[in-house]
């Protein structure tokens, strides 16, 4: 199949090597994939921060970017919960039918990757090595919006020589919830800190989940506290083989198993 | 309330919104100042994690039970939005009930008018003392003020509102405004509060509990006025039904000779089959019990039963306005359950009284800006992660964080209106957009955001000290130094375009 | 305009001239428990919710109501109580009542206060929820009479016994003032901990005939 890669304006900008996992891992599985070089948003944030009426030519260049894909992946639940629940409905708000429905068209293309995975190519074992002791952080868009379920916790199960952890408190929210980590700091920090004590009480090495988003803010707040536990994408840890511990891999564990 | 009361009385989309300057629905802080105190009380972060997460636990088991639990769901999802669709009728067809059984009923636009009604009405009967059975509606319109402004004594009666009243507190929870508070904290407030009180009070809930009962037991025995609001009231039959728990609603219901219920408008149901399902979703969702201790319905006077005068008054102050809201509108379907707060993880940390409204917790960040026109009440709609929890166990389903959302754009739009100049924030985000739509534009300002590889001079993670707005973020979490090259433009070296 | 005029224009205004109109509400949860009235399954259960909250039940084939009833008194007031602590709903059946016991009439209601115990029938019980309602009916008695004594006595007969929500209501008369009891009054406003026994009745027992 030939894959559409939307690594999204946050990965592609700050941490690449998850968008650059998400590709070793589908073309590792036999897929082409396609990387189209018009993308940059899908225009959560603005939404999100009540600029919903700006975001709409971002919708339109998301969609421009798109055009014509067969099946377009990212690793981020949240921007795929945004392109399924929002970009239709701010175009349709500003008048702009066409671009609504084609959004709409588009998002009916567009999917998670663990989904993509599990539903679409059918496979639970990705053939990843990984010999670290992990704990899984369920994000909330995934969880609630696009309802992933347990598809994560399958991928990672088959993962050979990975150490899966249970996450007490799984389901709380980290507190990212985009600007208003700094809008409101204090309150977007004591709901971190209570997420970081869980991920520090599984003793872990590596905290993962299926948003780069929130892997930033939790893994920048246990790099502050210089704790050992680091943050890695859930795409990084399926790139990784016996071969390579993914190729670009920065968030690199600090504790060796 | 506010610090500025300009003359211009508020509206929302057109429609007159909850008056200024009366009422319990706007802070004297805005919601990020007023959590940054909650915040550092550690006994009350303690008090609150505690509660809240004894109640998550009830409610998931009797929800659990249910096999049809999201066919009630719905059911109760689509009877509100079908009520609103003629919710003039109904409501005409409830004071006909009303009026045909013995009941007199009032309407009232906001606040004040239905504070003036209530106060008429109990300077009427002669007496000089009201007893209270806890309502939110009374609390909205600041009832007791008014009524003590008139020279009454007001007492509540419901456990968690005395234990507020007595401690001269705001209440922080819709269904237990004490929440705030642990059994030591009541303990204390009794022993200083209530006359007689045995002197060996312990901090044991039960007698706690039975302190209360021996206070108020005489009040409502001599009690001639009573005010209450109302669950639900049928317009088909005009019953009128309160869900409680302790007895202090039956009290007051039942003995007193004048019965007044205040009740917003959107809390009419067409007919009594409705009840069916709210009385199936409202107590496992509120207090994680299948069924309350005690659901009273009344329908106007019964002779030789109860108060044998009844009086309802119908309260707007601002509901019409939400109704305007398309969006927002949904809000109104609220059963006041106080199940999306104790599962909101901002709510938790920063406490019911940081929301500056008797309406706290995602519910509140949504009804209270709508009631008082969103420039009254601007940063509750962003007082959330949009984690999205409060959705998921709304018995009603009211998509909350998409009204967060809407109300979160309309408050940049009426900040651009109303602005000669836009705010920095709203210029770097009409930037952001025009180069996020234009590829070129984008791929320059990714490799300026390279300009940080500068200042972080090799270290993985950039300074901590960085100015606004950046510093809300490094305060407490480390930002990784950006790459050399991102992902697209690594691709299109090795790949071509 | 009057408030009424202008409340009722404000919501026409709000809901726009070419207002959607009322969508259709699917009522496809369960409208019945699937067993008749009265099944013993139903009583099963109904003991157990009730057991549930804290409330005693003492089931009794439908002749004993008389004797269970004062069994049940025994149990809430100890075995020293007299006829006249008692105050029972005027229209309870006579072989239900203790002899001698007081039969609620049109005195004020708060002197009801003055009984330690109340003795009433019920118009519908919900197994599922452990609820029982009392309609105002003489065999239930007015609203003060289950509330004002300490101890409260219900006496259910098996034909009562509903499964669901739905068909308890569908049995009821709303224009009657009901009361719906599940268990002794109870707080949860003291760390969202339950507490039995506030303002209503502290002590509930139930007689279940048949
Ligand atoms: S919004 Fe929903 S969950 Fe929250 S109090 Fe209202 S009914 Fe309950």
């Amino acid at each position: 199949m030939k894959v559409a890669l939307f690594a999204t304006c946050l990965v592609d900008t700050l941490t690449p090597s998850v968008a650059r996992a998400t590709a070793t891992l589908l073309q590792r599985l036999g897929h082409e994939v396609v990387v189209p070089p018009g993308q940059s948003c899908c225009g959560q944030m603005h939404v999100n921060t009540g600029y919903r009426r700006e975001a709409v030519p971002i919708v339109a260049n998301h969609v421009r970017a798109f055009a014509g894909a067969e099946a377009i992946v990212a690793p981020s639940g949240s921007c795929v919960a945004s392109i399924h629940h929002q970009q239709a409905a701010v175009a349709r708000r500003a008048g702009e039918h066409r671009l609504a429905d084609e959004a709409e068209e588009l998002a009916g293309r567009t999917y998670e990757l663990s989904q993509f995975l599990v539903d679409v190519l059918g496979v639970t074992d990705v053939g990843a090595y990984y010999p670290h002791r992990v704990t899984y952080h369920p994000t909330c868009h995934s969880l609630r919006l696009l309802k992933v379920g347990d598809r994560p916790y399958q991928l990672l199960r088959a993962v050979r020589g990975l150490e899966l952890v249970e996450l007490p408190g799984a389901e709380q929210c980290c507190g990212f919830g985009g600007t208003f980590a700094v809008k409101n700091a204090d309150t977007s920090t004591a709901m971190l800190t209570d997420k970081m004590a869980n991920v520090l009480g599984t003793h872990a090495e590596v905290c993962t989940a299926g948003d780069a988003s929130c892997l930033m803010h939790i893994g920048g707040g246990l790099s502050r506290l210089r704790a050992g536990t680091r943050t890695v994408h859930l795409a990084e840890i399926l790139a990784s083989t016996e071969e390579a511990v993914t190729p670009d891999q920065q968030t690199r564990p600090a504790v060796s198993a | 309330m506010t610090a500025t009361v300009p003359p211009k009385a508020p509206t929302f989309l057109g429609l007159p919104t909850a008056p200024r300057g009366v009422g319990h629905l706007r802070g004297d802080q805005s919601f990020p100042d007023a959590a940054r105190g909650a915040l550092r009380d550690g006994q009350l972060r303690a008090n609150l994690g505690h509660a809240t997460s004894t109640i998550r636990g009830k409610r998931a088991k009797v929800v659990d039970e249910l096999p049809d639990w999201a066919q009630l769901r719905e059911a109760g999802r689509a009877l509100k939005a079908a009520t609103m669709a003629r919710l003039d009728d109904h409501l005409e067809e409830l004071e006909r009930q009303v009026t045909a059984r013995g009941g007199v009923v009032h309407w009232a636009r906001d606040a004040n008018e239905a504070n003036e009604i209530v106060t008429r009405l109990v300077q009427a009967t002669g007496t000089s003392e009201v007893v209270k059975v806890k309502s939110m509606a009374t609390q909205e319109i600041g009832l007791n003020e008014a009524l003590e402004a008139a020279g009454l004594d007001v007492f509540e009666t419901d456990l968690a509102e005395l234990i507020v009243q007595l401690g001269e507190d705001k209440p922080s929870h819709i269904l237990v405004p004490a929440i705030h508070k642990n059994r030591a904290e009541i303990r204390e407030i009794f022993a200083r509060t209530i006359p007689g009180v045995d002197p060996d009070l312990t901090d044991d809930p039960r007698q706690l509990a039975m302190a209360a009962r021996t206070h108020l037991r005489e009040r409502f025995l001599r009690a001639r006025v009573a005010v209450s609001g109302a669950n639900f009231a049928v317009a088909e039959t005009g019953t009128l039904t309160v869900v409680e728990s302790e007895g202090n609603g039956r009290m007051c219901l039942t003995l007193p000779e004048t019965l007044i219920t205040v009740m917003g408008i959107e809390k009419v149901v067409p007919t009594w089959r409705d009840l069916e399902v709210f009385l199936q979703l409202l107590p496992r969702s509120s207090t994680g019990e299948r069924m309350n201790p005690y659901t009273s319905t009344w329908a106007g006077v019964t002779p030789g039963d109860g108060p044998q005068e009844f009086h309802l008054v119908l309260l707007d102050n601002g509901r019409t306005a939400v109704l305007a809201d398309e969006v927002g509108r949904e809000a109104l379907h609220c059963i006041r359950c106080s199940a999306c707060l104790n599962v909101c993880p901002v709510y938790e940390r920063a406490g019911g009284h940081s929301y500056g409204s008797v309406y706290p917790g995602p519910i509140g960040a949504v009804l209270s800006p709508m009631l008082t026109g969103v420039e009254d009440n601007a940063s509750l709609p962003f007082a959330s992660s949009l984690c999205g929890a409060c959705y998921d166990v709304c018995p009603v389903a009211i998509d909350i964080p998409s009204i967060l959302v809407h109300l979160r754009a309309e408050h940049v739009e009426a900040v651009a209106r109303d602005r000669e100049r836009p705010t920095a924030e709203a210029v770097a985000f009409r930037g952001l957009a025009k180069v996020m739509s234009h590829p070129r534009l984008w791929h320059l300002a990714q490799r300026a955001s390279r300009l940080g590889r500068l200042i972080a001079r090799g270290k993985p993670t950039l300074p901590n000290a960085l100015p606004p707005p950046v510093s809300g973020w490094t305060r407490s979490r480390d930002l990784p130094t950006p790459p050399r090259e991102t992902f697209v433009e690594s691709w299109v070296r090795e790949h071509g375009s | 305009m009057s408030a009424r005029e202008e409340v009722l224009s404000r919501v026409r205004q709000a809901l726009g001239a070419d207002r959607t109109p009322p969508e259709e509400v699917v009522r496809d949860y369960r409208l019945t428990d699937g067993r008749p009235a009265g099944d013993p399954a139903l009583l099963e259960l109904l003991v157990d919710r009730v057991e549930d909250y804290q409330a005693t039940v003492l089931r009794c084939a439908p002749a004993d109501v008389g004797a269970t009833v004062r069994a049940a008194l025994d149990q809430g007031l100890g075995s020293g109580w007299t006829a006249g602590d008692v105050v029972v709903a005027p229209g309870l059946a006579e072989d239900w009542r203790p002899a001698g016991c007081d039969v609620d009439d049109d005195r004020p209601a708060v002197q009801l206060a003055d009984r330690a115990a109340s003795v009433t029938a019920v118009a519908v019980a919900v197994a599922e929820t452990g609820t029982l309602v009392l309609d105002g009916s003489p065999a239930c008695g007015r609203r003060a009479l289950s509330l004002l004594p300490d101890c409260l006595v219900c006496v259910v007969t098996a034909d009562q016994v509903v499964g669901s929500v739905p068909e308890g209501l569908g049995r009821l008369d709303p224009l009657r003032p009901l009361t719906m009891v599940s268990g002794p009054s109870a707080t949860s406003d003291i760390e969202l901990q339950r507490v039995e026994g506030v303002h209503g009745p502290r002590t509930l027992l139930v007689v279940l005939a048949g």
